[in-house]
């Protein structure tokens, strides 16, 4: 007796089910599931702000994944760096391809994880009950640029080489010990094959590991919380009888299916800069690494890559070292506090005051100006310029109890907007 | 056995432990904490390097390198020498008493050096180690933008703007806090300096 199609289905879905239940017995994977996929429930009304956390992973997976290959083919030495990198972009398989996905995904990791941040400055996200959420991406943040600093020694470029140098010069202007600290950081006198050797170790072992961790409890604890959405409202105080939020969708099919079409987007754009434009005139792979690291020469113009801009161009704008290096360090240290510096009840900047506008405004505007001050060579103007944009910068976070606790804030709906 | 303060046997013991084991943590680090130091393979390509300086121009500038800094030694002329008394209010430690700025004590004198002529600096910004670069033209050169237009001649940071006279003082203003370092040294004969130790190191 031959069984029939349905048949076949149905033993193969009675097993499938039978193999799921003993996986559940021991292990929570249903649970799991339904916890951060088909019964988590989002904001039906994100928009594409909302997107930028996603791909924020995807691009952490094309890292992870194209740096595992690259490993296989650097050679973490003085002798054999610059060399190793230009033997994958010349010899190995569609090593050129695996490099430049990987250089580019460090610009796009940046972009990226810039833009989630704006997002949550716009809509309140790391107000209560989120602050946890906002101090892990802030972790998150200060690794993704350790790991981008360690990463860029590694092709033993001249910038690569003067580049590491600036930034661990930088501890050297703590009082008494910082020399020391430097020495200890480099494990020799100068950025030396010891240096490159243990940045290697941070880059490839210590820091991802960090990352991928930092990531999950980012995410466990979202979800512990639930997601914001551009209203700022708590969509977890109107629930439906079988205690859903009514203004929530669950994540998955919902959220993922609309989150597929911008990845694709996102890979579509991302390709486009890979084939085309791997080097973006200088500013993802800087041209001074073109030529191995010289100790004798620093190239005549040095710019760390675009992303530590902002920070630089504060460093520079300071005619004091300690200074200028307690300054960037205040600059990188003072967004933790944000959830505690915002004192405006209402998150959402659809309905705040002009003066948070106002302030957001010229915060994006700063930051992005300095960004491209720490681009160019040092003048008088620009050496100016630099020092309003900081001191914009800080008043933006300093200056936020006040503005923040004076606003005339709109009423807030009770359920999210269309 | 509990007594009056609610402090009993068994937290003694869990405050015990548990400090033990802190202090094993500390212990156990040590050795890990230690393995970031200069190995022995570093310290000893550290050692002392030798310039011939016999052909060194008038108004040339050598560069060698010791522990991967750049050392400039410069044969400064007479001009040079007598430029370095012009500007001496525009610069921040003239006479390089600052201690942070580390000289060596024959160093310490207008020319910072051992013989006037001769120059030996590390070529290394005191702001954020870049190599700074020889400016020695005098008054409005080509690249006045960067140096400014009364320039008295001498060494200019690309990567932060910090500007440094022919004797490597640095200027009021600019990001660095110390004047260039003089790295230890002396001279074995006329025409030969010995840099990474001087007459009173013992290698």
């Amino acid at each position: 007796m031959a069984s029939t199609e349905a048949d076949v289905f149905d033993r193969l879905g009675r097993r499938l089910g039978a193999l799921g239940a003993w996986i559940d017995a021991r292990f929570p994977m249903t649970k799991l599931i339904k916890e951060h996929a088909t019964e988590y429930y989002a904001s039906k009304n994100f928009n594409i702000w909302y997107a930028f956390g996603v791909l924020a992973t995807v691009v952490l997976v094309i890292q992870l994944v194209t740096g595992i290959f690259l490993t296989m083919s650097y050679k973490p030495s003085a002798e054999g760096a610059f060399a190793s990198v230009e033997y994958i972009m010349r010899d190995v398989e569609w090593g050129w391809l695996i490099r430049y996905l990987h250089s580019t995904g460090a610009s796009a990791f940046f972009i990226v994880i810039y833009l989630h941040m704006f997002r949550g400055l716009m809509y309140g996200s790391y107000k209560k009950p989120r602050e946890l959420v906002w101090l892990i991406g802030m972790a998150i943040y200060v690794c993704l640029m350790g790991e981008a600093f360690f990463g860029y020694l590694l092709p033993w470029g001249n910038m690569s080489y003067w580049g590491a140098q600036v930034i661990v010069s930088l501890f050297g202007a703590v009082p008494v010990v910082g020399e020391g600290i430097a020495e200890w950081i480099r494990g020799d006198f100068y950025i030396s094959d010891i240096t490159l050797n243990r940045f290697f170790a941070f880059h490839v072992v210590a820091v991802p590991l960090l990352l991928v961790l930092l990531v999950v409890v980012h995410i466990m604890a979202l979800h512990e919380v639930g997601s914001n959405n551009p209203d700022g409202i708590e969509i977890k105080e109107h629930k439906d009888a079988s205690g859903k939020p009514v203004d929530g969708v669950a994540f998955h099919p919902y959220h993922t299916s609309k989150d597929l079409v911008i990845i694709i987007v996102f890979l579509i754009i991302f390709a486009g800069v890979v084939f085309f434009a791997p080097e973006m005139g200088g500013y993802f792979l800087e041209h001074a690494n073109f030529e191995p690291a010289n100790t004798l020469a620093t190239p005549e113009h040095i710019a760390p890559v675009w992303y530590f801009t902002p920070f630089y161009a504060m460093l520079r704008a300071v005619p004091d070292k300690l200074l200028g290096v307690l300054l960037m360090a205040a600059a990188i240290i003072l967004p933790f506090f944000l959830p505690w510096l915002d004192r405006c009840r209402v998150k959402s900047i659809r309905y705040r005051s002009w003066v948070y506008k106002t302030a957001l405004g010229f915060f994006a505007v700063s930051f992005l100006a300095l960004g491209y001050l720490g681009l160019q060579v040092p003048t008088k103007l620009y050496t100016a310029l630099s020092a309003v944009f900081t001191a914009i910068y800080f008043a933006f976070f300093i200056l936020m109890p006040f503005y923040s606790s004076l606003e005339k804030t709109k009423p807030v709906p009770n359920r999210v907007s269309k | 056995m509990t007594d009056s303060s609610g402090f009993t046997r068994r937290h003694f013991l869990t405050v015990a432990t548990a400090a033990t084991g802190v202090v094993g943590g500390i212990f156990t680090a040590v050795p890990f904490v230690a393995s970031f130091k200069p190995s022995a393979r570093a310290q000893a390509l550290g050692v002392p390097v030798e310039a011939d300086i016999s052909k060194l121009e008038p108004g040339a500038l050598l560069k060698l390198e010791w522990r991967g800094k750049a050392i400039y030694i410069v044969h400064r002329t007479d001009e040079m020498l007598s430029s370095l008394d012009r500007d001496v209010a525009r610069l921040r430690d003239p006479n390089s008493e600052d201690d942070g700025s580390k000289q060596p004590e024959y160093a310490k004198n207008p020319h910072r050096s051992i013989k006037p002529a001769f120059l030996v600096l590390e070529g290394v910004c005191t702001h954020l180690g870049c190599a700074p670069l020889a400016r020695f033209e005098v008054g409005p050169a080509a690249d006045a933008a960067e140096v400014g237009g009364d320039w008295p001649g001498g060494f200019f940071c690309p990567c932060h703007g910090s500007k440094f006279d022919l004797a490597g003082r640095v200027f009021s203003g600019v990001p660095a806090p110390y004047n260039l370092p003089v790295p230890p040294h002396r001279y074995v004969n006329d025409n030969t300096i010995v840099i990474g130790a001087d007459a009173g190191s013992s290698t």
